[in-house]
């Protein structure tokens, strides 16, 4: 219910306080609060904002919330790279929506994380500084067009598999993005596919052209499930907290058995020489993957680390003056005597003053 | 001027006529009319909605979210506010 998740959380949230307020019952204990949450996450409930939560969970989130916004929005600039170049006007309407998808799952997500009492501010500085993370597959470059369907197919087939879990993520305003980026993101995975399948029964050099994409995405697609379960030292935790539902190797081989029929059905082949179909397991057995690659990229010595950032800030940068011409135009319009604005002369003068009451107004 | 000066306001949308306004999430703007505007952008890209509303953040008060809060009690020991609390004989129809 919105009356729960809303804001007084913003500043609940971030004090860490426990839920005391006026009219409130004597204190509960650490120990009381942190055995309701361990009921409410047992019984598959939804921690919502202002519930009590234990530090490390709410950090955890923040942390991992905040790579994924950072992520979507990093991950505007390979695809954005091609829209210019797209081959039609029809390509070029799809490239651009699905840009402006990414964008928008950037922002659920940031307002997911600042349900946690992070700061949206804080969150672009550390980004913009290094100090937080996105994911490693965006350093890669994309080198040709065929490159915009293989992010679509494989990255974002990688990113489906991941996200689609994280519906049913123990924290409920991530839950709630996931479901809407989800919806929004199998349009980006079936244009990606259609995309190679136009390449793959072109000339030979746009088959060729396919292929290269396809042998350059595949083995970093299967790196952004994480390091290997052995590996991984937050993924116990995150599981018993339940914001994680399957393990990385499990979500990598389900991912593997998507894709190696999928493949086939585009008339591509993976470029994994080891891919062979285990009856015992009833999944495929695929090769080594690159670690020491992976750890590299993650230290920033990946092909493109240093040029997203740049651009990353310099768009922050430049777009300055927007936000400043927002709060400017904001700051008259404020000023001003009351005046319905251009958008909503259809309703009642004055009806504006108030947003809810404009709405409502709006509504009938 | 930056971005965290600028106000949350949570986004409510009606989705079709007929049905109430839903939360779909928040954003920061500078004032009203940007705000819905950006939340048209963010929230119903794909013509989720055919309504939207925009209250600031600060603006709503909530009830604590303990469910076991004393807040909600009055109305727990209140079964025979519900139909099934009732006997009916058995047979009789429509009732």
């Amino acid at each position: 219910m919105a009356s729960a998740t809303s804001p007084p959380r913003e500043r609940e949230a971030g004090s860490g306080a426990g839920p005391a307020r006026a009219g409130a019952p004597p204190e509960k204990s650490e120990q009381e609060f942190q055995a309701d949450f361990d009921a409410a996450v047992a019984a598959d409930e939804r921690i919502e904002p202002r519930d009590w939560m234990p530090d490390a969970y709410r950090a955890t989130l923040v942390r991992q919330i905040a790579q994924h916004a950072h992520s979507e929005i990093i991950g505007m600039q390979p695809e954005a790279n091609w829209i210019t170049r797209a081959p039609s006007l029809r390509r070029k309407a799809i490239l651009m929506a699905k840009v402006q998808d990414e964008a928008g799952h950037g922002l659920y997500l940031y307002g997911a994380a600042e349900t946690l009492g992070a700061d949206r501010e804080e969150l672009l500085d550390k980004l913009h500084s290094g100090r937080q993370k996105y994911s490693s597959i965006f350093n890669y470059p994309t080198l040709t067009w065929a490159d915009v369907g293989a992010i679509g197919w494989l990255v974002d087939g990688a990113a489906i598999t991941n996200q689609v879990p994280l519906c049913r993520c123990s924290y409920g305003p991530y839950a709630r993005a996931m479901v809407r980026v989800c919806k929004e993101e199998s349009f980006h995975q079936r244009q990606g596919y259609e995309l190679l399948l136009a390449l793959s029964r072109g000339t030979p050099a746009q088959r060729a052209m396919a292929q290269d994409a396809v042998d350059r995405w595949w083995w970093p697609s299967l790196m952004m499930f994480g390091p290997p379960d052995e590996a991984s030292s937050h993924s116990a935790r995150s599981m018993a907290w339940k914001i994680k539902r399957h393990s990385n190797d499990e979500l990598r081989q389900r991912f593997v058995d998507i894709c190696v029929p999928q493949a086939e059905s585009l008339g591509l082949t993976l470029p994994d020489p080891e891919l062979t179909w285990n009856a015992e397991r009833g999944h495929w057995d695929f090769g080594p993957i690159d670690w020491q690659e992976f750890q590299e990229i993650l230290k920033g010595n990946g092909p493109c680390n240093a040029q997203r950032l740049e651009q990353r800030r310099r768009a922050h940068d430049d777009g300055a003056w927007v936000r400043e011409a927002a709060a400017a135009h904001a700051a008259k319009q404020r000023s001003r005597p009351v005046e319905p604005p251009a958008h909503q002369e259809r309703q009642p003068a004055g009806a504006h003053t108030a947003a809810p009451r404009a709405a409502r107004s709006g509504d009938r | 001027m930056t971005g965290t000066d600028w106000p949350l306001w949570e986004v409510f949308v009606r989705s079709r006529r007929g049905l109430s306004h839903t939360h779909a999430g928040s954003l920061h703007a500078p004032d009203a009319h940007m705000a819905l505007r950006n939340a048209r952008d963010l929230f119903t890209r794909r013509s989720e909605g055919v309504s939207l509303w925009v209250v600031p953040a600060g603006e709503i008060t909530a009830s604590s979210p303990d469910e076991k809060d004393p807040f909600f009690e009055p109305a727990g020991d209140k079964p025979y506010r519900h139909p099934t609390f009732y006997e009916v004989p058995e047979g009789v129809q429509n009732l």
